[in-house]
């Protein structure tokens, strides 16, 4: 078990210092930051010198080897050039939005998806049913910046009823700031929670009817049926509940989609979360900043992966044997 | 636990001269589309930075709504009989700082030799000071290399810091790119302006509250009590919040938007000519072009060929179907502010295919050739529609176009390393006057000249007449050389000039406020009704 989580561990490191290495070599083709560092007075020496300075004349293997000696020896991922400030301090000042944006948009999408699921399921031909299908269908196909200003119009702009952009008032707990204490924080909330949950939540309501549709068909529920229980119970005690291991699988590798792409709800909403200072980095060419982003992320997806791996080796005994026999 | 709610601001009522009372406390809740990059006054000369920093420093002589030069920190400014190379300039007394310090020569010597420090990105402006110097507590000197007649316009963006409490934070130079740490004046600022900074958080919420200690309070209007400021990015969210009114007033109304805001009850856009031409730029310097296809000659080196496209852009289609009806056309590279400017230079011509054919003709290119365009697409204001424009007019008169449209951070590196032979830019003149535009765009390439001349136009008679300009003392005759270069320019149609842009602010009905042309709102003079 340790050897098996070792080294997935080592395998991770791998991916995640690749994934570094494919950055850096692209980061030159966003274009170049010293643009935008210097005012159009600039002369040809200034550009030199900052140049230097940032090193940004270096090879790109040499840029990504001090970035990562100044994480490894430093604990330190640099200044933004954007900004003047550490990195460190502005993804940490960001985090708690996209945070609180994916935790209720995650939410929003499992308990919406999963009561949709069974009740599509469970009345297969009503004309409610087609409509949430219908419907479905929309939520999956149209692109989440479309659905944003859509949502923006008609809530914000024709009724009033909620904010177009923005987190509302926020409440700091110590270096985290929320925005669940208080009704504008809470009401900001809504739109974007929806946007970008909408796509989750269609995808875990198709996945919950269609398993649900299989398990009614299988005969334990038929048995169930035969032994004269009650409807409520079939559904929600037997069915539901063998309906939600692949769900809870797919939910999972779903919440780092989830943080990932808030990149555009975030842009659409001007939600002050990560996503958006990634946006705001790769228009000022931010290399410090967009590399850690990067890298975040890909940390993310990784230690997800590894967990849904620990847990099958886990729940699988198959690969337990398979490991201690040596075989690949 | 810290609630950040708005302050509630204190409606002092100020009973002072002209503006008598100031009874109600108005909110302004202002967005555009990018935050200001940073509060440090020197670091970054960039329009948004500076618009912020406005409201809380001061610079000696400040522009004001129409972008005319008034009074601020100073009261009034000569060149020395004693001697043409020396500014005088007298100080406002009895100005304080924010935070209580009084305002004096010594800040502004400390100032103006902060902005002057290699990691000041306003020191450009001020390369020609060699010496500033306090001769009273209110009177300062600022010597320079030889007379420079146009000084004071470089000195409306440079904001005054006070000496103790820089050194007391630690920011006695601007902050270099490679520092490892924020310093303190990235997000504090100690200004004499009419605003002081109550919370800032960059790219989320900026609050200001109105300073009622400031000496400008009976000569501006200064109704506003505080403002909220949220960039908001994406142009669709930015009119959906002005329309929802949780905005009081957007710096940029996209143009296809303009008739909605318009057309919203309680809404107004209005609008005002930018400090800003659009033109395209041509290599007629090179002997041969990296991007055409035409082998061992350069097409763009023979006037005849540069005046054909001149007279192939359809102007005023751009402005009617491009623009929407929202830019000026012009034949000149400057717009109507600028010290240099007149009708005849900005009259343009009609466009006139045939006799464009016919010069092309002449010049032995009748079958044409190919060349690639270089675009900005989140630069100027449909920066990309106009270059497609473009590339069709090029083609009625056989110059096959191919077009290259990508962001600025990869734009501009071509045109300052002069990758490209053929691309849009835009120019703004901070000065006000020609010289600016002259140094930059048209004197050949030197070690501080000649920096944006991807035109690689170089005229030895015309590089003598702009250096003389920075010296000339006799406004007659320094005007006269700036007409003869203008005169050059346009013969050799050095640049293909398209517009000046147009700016739009959408605002609140109450609010009244002129749209000021270089972009920079100065909240002190709103009114409401």
């Amino acid at each position: 078990m340790i050897s098996f989580v070792l080294r997935r561990i080592l395998q991770s490191v791998i991916v995640l210092l690749t994934v570094g290495l494919v950055a850096f070599s692209l980061f030159r083709f966003v274009g170049d930051p010293v643009e935008n560092l210097l005012g159009q007075e600039r002369t040809v020496a200034d550009i030199e010198r900052v140049r230097d300075q940032l090193g940004l004349n270096d090879a790109f293997p040499v840029q990504y080897f001090n970035f990562i000696k100044g994480i490894v020896v430093d604990g330190n991922f640099g200044v933004s050039f954007r900004q003047g400030r550490p990195v460190a301090d502005i993804i940490i000042e960001r985090a708690p939005a996209t945070l609180e944006l994916a935790f209720v948009s995650g939410l929003f999408a499992i308990i919406l998806g999963i009561s949709l699921g069974v009740y599509t399921a469970i009345n297969r031909e009503g004309w409610i049913s087609s409509a949430i299908m219908t419907l479905s269908l929309v939520g999956v196909s149209l692109p989440t910046f479309l659905i944003g200003i859509l949502l923006i119009y008609v809530f914000a702009v024709e009724l009033g009823w909620l904010p177009s952009f923005g987190r509302g008032e926020t409440v700091q707990i110590g270096w985290w700031s929320t925005g669940f204490l208080t009704a504008s924080g809470l009401k900001a909330l809504i739109l974007p929670s929806i946007t970008l949950g909408l796509y989750q939540m269609t995808l875990i309501m198709r996945l919950v009817r269609s398993e649900m549709l299989e398990v009614l068909r299988s005969d334990y529920v038929k048995f169930a049926r035969a032994r004269g229980l009650s409807q409520r119970a079939i559904h929600f005690r037997h069915a539901l509940k063998n309906t939600l291991v692949p769900v809870i699988t797919i939910t999972g590798l779903q919440l780092g989609s989830i943080i990932a792409f808030a990149i555009i709800t975030e842009t659409v909403f001007q939600w002050p979360g990560v996503g958006l200072t990634f946006i705001n980095a790769i228009q000022f060419v931010d290399i410090p900043v967009m590399a850690t982003y990067l890298m975040l992320i890909s940390v993310l997806f990784v230690a997800i992966n590894l967990i849904v791996d620990v847990l099958y080796y886990i729940v699988d005994p198959r690969l337990k044997s398979d490991a201690s026999s040596g075989a690949n | 636990m810290i609630k950040k709610t708005t302050l509630l601001a204190t409606a002092a009522a100020v009973t002072l001269g002209g503006f008598t009372t100031i009874a109600s406390a108005e909110t302004l809740r202002w967005a555009r589309a990018g935050d200001s990059l940073t509060l440090d006054p020197h670091s970054q000369n960039e329009g948004p930075t500076h618009a912020l920093s406005q409201q809380i420093y001061e610079p000696l002589i400040s522009p004001d709504m129409e972008a005319k030069p008034i009074p601020a920190l100073a009261t009034e400014w000569s060149v020395s009989p004693d001697n043409p190379n020396v500014w005088v300039f007298k100080l406002r007394e009895g100005v304080k700082f924010h935070e209580g310090q009084d305002f004096t020569a010594e800040d502004v010597v400390f100032s103006i030799n902060r902005a002057k420090q290699e990691s000041s990105d306003m020191k450009e402006l001020l390369v020609s000071i060699t010496d500033v110097r306090a001769v009273d507590d209110f009177t300062v000197e600022m010597e320079t290399e030889g007379p420079n007649p146009i000084l004071p316009n470089n000195l409306t963006n440079l904001f005054m810091m006070d000496k103790g409490w820089s050194e007391e934070n630690d920011v006695v130079v601007p902050a270099e790119f490679d520092t490892s740490e924020e310093t303190y004046a990235v997000r504090n600022a100690n200004g004499t302006g009419p605003f002081k900074l109550i919370s800032r958080e960059p790219d989320v919420r900026t609050v200001l509250q109105r300073n009622d200690d400031y000496w400008g309070i009976g000569t501006f209007p200064m109704e506003i009590t505080e403002i909220v400021y949220t960039p908001i990015q994406n142009a669709a969210t930015r009119v959906a919040a002005l329309l929802s009114g949780e905005v009081d007033m957007i710096q940029d109304v996209p143009v296809q938007d303009l008739q909605r805001v318009a057309d919203a009850d309680g809404l107004k856009v209005q609008n005002a000519p930018q400090n800003r031409t659009i033109f395209f730029g041509l290599n007629s310097g090179d002997d041969d072009l990296e991007n055409d296809n035409v082998d061992g000659a350069n097409p763009f080196a023979d006037v005849r060929v540069r005046r054909a496209m001149n007279l192939a852009i359809d102007r005023d289609a751009i402005q009617q179907v491009v623009m929407r009806g929202q830019s000026a056309p012009t034949n000149v590279i400057i717009p109507p502010f600028v010290n240099g400017w007149n009708e005849e230079l900005d009259a343009y011509p009609a466009a006139d295919t045939e006799a464009a054919m016919a010069l092309m003709q002449e010049a032995g290119y009748g079958d044409g050739f190919e060349i690639t365009l270089h675009c900005p697409n989140d630069r100027y204001i449909n920066d990309e529609a106009i270059c497609q424009a473009m590339v069709g007019m090029m083609g009625r008169i056989g110059i096959q176009t191919n077009l290259v449209a990508q962001t600025k951070a990869n734009h501009f590196p071509l045109i300052s390393g002069k990758e490209t032979d053929f691309y849009l830019l835009g120019w703004g003149v901070p000065t006000f006057d020609s010289e600016y535009v002259f140094n930059f765009l048209v004197h050949s390439t030197t070690d501080d000249r000649g920096s944006w001349n991807a035109a690689r136009f170089a005229n030895t008679d015309v590089d003598e007449m702009i250096q003389s300009l920075g010296s000339e003392v006799d406004i007659e005759k320094r005007n006269e050389t700036i007409a003869s270069i203008w005169e050059v320019i346009q013969e050799e149609q050095v640049y293909l000039p398209v517009h000046n842009q147009v700016l739009n602010w959408g605002m609140a009905e109450k609010i009244g406020f002129p749209v000021q042309p270089e972009d920079q709102p100065h909240f002190k003079f709103m009114t409401f009704n």
